[in-house]
């Protein structure tokens, strides 16, 4: 009991220290699939293009997100901002929602509307 | 940040370009820029949103406001009213059925997704190779408390009044199989997680191992603990490299953490998992089957009894459960068995993962609560037909399963519903056919898988599928009988009746199933010698009219075997005994000359 209270109360630190709500974060989906749409050479592009245009983020990879129609896709979620998911993200894709998503918070086409609950608002 | 303090996204998903959305994106713009407000308001073109019957979507954001059923002349109102004057266009709204009102704010109107994501919670979300981020979002948590809270006995009787089904195809319930492994006194026992996913144009099992493998560490876990094991074994094909790799990345970090191992989280339960690689064969993801494999000997199934509950791998008490089964469990202990049992129909609870394939515009991976009819899944989430055609079947359950038609897309999916309509749930694939499919040609693909995977170790199996294999070439290649079509549904029965395991009790399905619903077609091949979808080659005849012909030699330039004669301005013909069927002449053909008869 003692332990279990104990890995909680580890569980809760890292929530708040993994939630940094000033960088920008990016995931790819990256699943067999979304790595045979090419969703690796997306990663490295977002990974170092980012650090070079000096924006502050953390890419991360992630698994499917179901939107195999769409592959590669992408979740940016910007400070203090609901998340948002970019489809079809190739290379230039990605360069442009750096340029204006990223940047400046303008959309760009190809945006994926989140169609379902998840537990958590449940 | 952002330029825009508006922004009107307009759905792009393939049902609502059918409906014209390209054009209301255009008027928009127009509207805006003739108001000078084009540098305020971003109009966006997005992928689906999922609710096609009430396209074309538009959506306004930041204030949320769902405008459906939108047509190109509406944007002028759209700007003029809600844009310029912030009121909401009232007509546009979504009007619920139920209570008669406009519903003006997404937020109010969850309904309209579809999906519930229980089993996929963390796919997408967390970084899979990171365990820190599964904990985060609550992996382990539920394994902490059943250790510290509950009995083995508690616990199961927590997945029992869940009503957790298994995912696998069976849909046995897990609870039962849990307290029957329970009760069977041992040394030791083994908790094997099936991730031979197997059916063709499946994926859901890879993409949960792939996207959270921890919840299925930590289901297997709590299984041992329930059961009285502590050697977890996931059966996985070679053929899933990545998810292989992922699952043991999470093995080193769960081990790390005391997650596995010695003296989970203080207690004195010890439990650890190890991986056994699948060469592939289908067979294997029958239970015995799958054990023997596991055991070093040949992928063959034996008979139940003796239940792998009883004796299985090494002879000893086995609880074999599939990957997305294992995926629902820690959830159940975290939100409660009440709240898993509300969702989904009277007898089969919660949701059920799908891998939407074959002629349908949204492919992808969902996840519906149980009850949602096939024509939720097919038209509003998986966006209707590709290039408009015509629905014509849904196959589900694989090699296994059969195929539904138009008569049951408003059945509810659950396990005994698909079963009564004459396919079953499987594993979750979901392949949509339209008409361009022939369907004698579709029982003749699942077949030839099935030949190709019988382990050959019963006769009925071995024979019989291939005999029922050769039928349907007979027929696909015009040489069919009345006779035939007899023998193909006494040889499925035959088949059904005698087989040793699930494949051969359920390879016919196909068969029968096509049978039953697409009669006509089959007595079109052996009566008429015809294939309506144009799929059965030897029944085709590539032929040009000569009242369209011009001359222009293009078809007989394209043609690979010069089955074309005719001079140039001449009109063309087709040697019928050297042409292969290959459609290059109909592609070519400008002038519609080239027909299909």
């Amino acid at each position: 009991m003692r332990l279990k209270e104990e890995v909680q109360g580890r569980i809760s630190l890292r929530e708040k220290s993994d939630r940094p709500e000033q960088l920008v974060q990016v995931k790819v989906a990256m699943a067999t699939c979304g790595i045979a749409s090419g969703a690796k050479q997306t990663m490295e592009f977002l990974i170092d293009e980012l650090e070079k245009r000096n924006i502050e983020a953390v890419v991360t990879q992630t698994g499917c997100m179901g939107y195999c129609y769409a592959e590669p896709t992408i979740e940016v979620t910007l400070p203090g901002q609901e998340p948002v998911v970019f489809g079809e993200v190739d290379v230039r894709k990605a360069d442009e929602i750096i340029e204006k998503y990223i940047k400046t918070g303008e959309f760009v086409d190809g945006i994926i509307p989140q169609n379902y609950e998840t537990i958590d608002n449940q | 940040m952002s330029k825009y303090n508006m922004h009107l996204l307009v759905c792009g998903g393939t049902g609502c370009r059918a409906s014209a959305s390209d054009s209301i994106v255009t008027q928009l713009r127009k509207e805006l820029e003739s108001r000078g407000l084009e540098d305020q308001v971003q109009v966006i073109m997005t992928g689906c949103f999922g609710f096609c019957e009430k396209g074309p979507i538009v959506k306004v954001m930041p204030d949320n406001t769902f405008y459906v059923e939108v047509k190109p002349e509406d944007a002028a109102a759209i700007v003029a009213e809600h844009v310029v004057k912030g009121r909401k266009v009232e007509h546009l709204l979504y009007l619920d059925p139920e209570q008669q009102a406009h519903v003006s704010d997404s937020k109010h109107m969850g309904f309209y997704k579809k999906q519930l994501r229980i089993a996929l919670r963390n796919c997408g979300f967390i970084n899979p190779e990171n365990i820190d981020e599964a904990i985060a979002r609550d992996a382990y948590a539920a394994l902490g408390k059943v250790l510290s809270e509950m009995t083995p006995e508690q616990a199961i009787k927590v997945i029992m009044d869940a009503g957790l089904r298994g995912r696998g195809g069976g849909g046995f319930p897990a609870g039962l199989k849990w307290s029957l492994a329970r009760k069977n006194e041992a040394d030791e026992k083994y908790v094997v997680c099936n991730a031979d996913e197997g059916d063709p144009g499946a994926f859901m099992d890879r993409s949960i191992l792939e996207g959270d493998p921890h919840s299925v560490l930590e289901a297997m876990a709590i299984c041992g603990y329930c059961i009285g094991s502590s050697k977890g074994l996931i059966y996985i094909r070679a053929e899933y490299p990545l998810a292989i790799e992922r699952l043991k990345i999470a093995l080193d970090q769960a081990r790390e953490y005391g997650l596995l191992g010695k003296n989970i989280l203080g207690s004195d339960f010890d439990f650890d998992i190890e991986l056994r690689y699948g060469a592939g064969a289908f067979v294997c993801g029958e239970e015995t089957a799958l054990i023997h494999s596991m055991e070093g000997l040949r992928g063959e199934p034996t008979l139940k009894p003796p239940f792998p509950a009883e004796s299985g791998y090494k002879g000893k008490p086995t609880n074999v459960n599939n990957v997305e089964t294992l995926a629902n469990v820690p959830v159940i202990f975290l939100k409660g068995a009440k709240w898993f049992s509300e969702i989904g129909t009277e007898k089969s609870k919660g949701t059920k993962v799908f891998a939407l394939a074959g002629k349908i515009n949204n492919v992808g991976l969902i996840e519906v609560p149980m009850g949602t009819t096939l024509r939720e899944v097919i038209f509003e989430i998986g966006g209707g037909i590709k290039n408009g055609k015509k629905f014509k079947a849904v196959q589900t359950g694989g090699p296994s399963g059969g195929c539904l038609t138009e008569k049951h897309l408003s059945t509810p999916i659950d396990f005994d519903n698909l079963i009564a309509a004459g396919s079953m749930m499987g594993s979750g694939g979901m392949i949509v056919i339209d008409e361009d499919d022939c369907m004698v040609s579709m029982a003749k693909f699942f077949l030839e898988f099935t030949v190709e995977e019988s382990c050959g170790k019963c006769s009925p199996c071995r024979i019989g599928n291939k005999r029922l294999y050769e039928i349907l070439e007979k027929i696909t290649n015009g040489k069919g009988t009345m006779a035939d079509l007899d023998n193909l549904r006494n040889l499925s029965v035959v088949i059904k009746d005698t087989s040793l395991c699930g494949l051969g009790q359920s390879s016919p399905n196909p068969v029968l199933s096509t049978l039953d619903n697409f009669w006509d077609e089959y007595i079109e091949h052996v009566m008429e010698k015809k294939c309506r979808a144009g799929q059965c080659k030897a029944l085709l005849r590539y032929e040009i009219v000569a009242e369209n012909c011009v001359g222009c030699t293009a078809c007989a330039r394209a043609c690979p075997v010069n089955a074309i004669r005719g001079e140039r301005k001449q009109i063309h013909e087709i040697d019928q005994s050297i042409c292969i069927k290959c459609g290059a002449c109909f592609e070519k053909c400008k002038f519609d000359a080239v027909i299909i008869k």
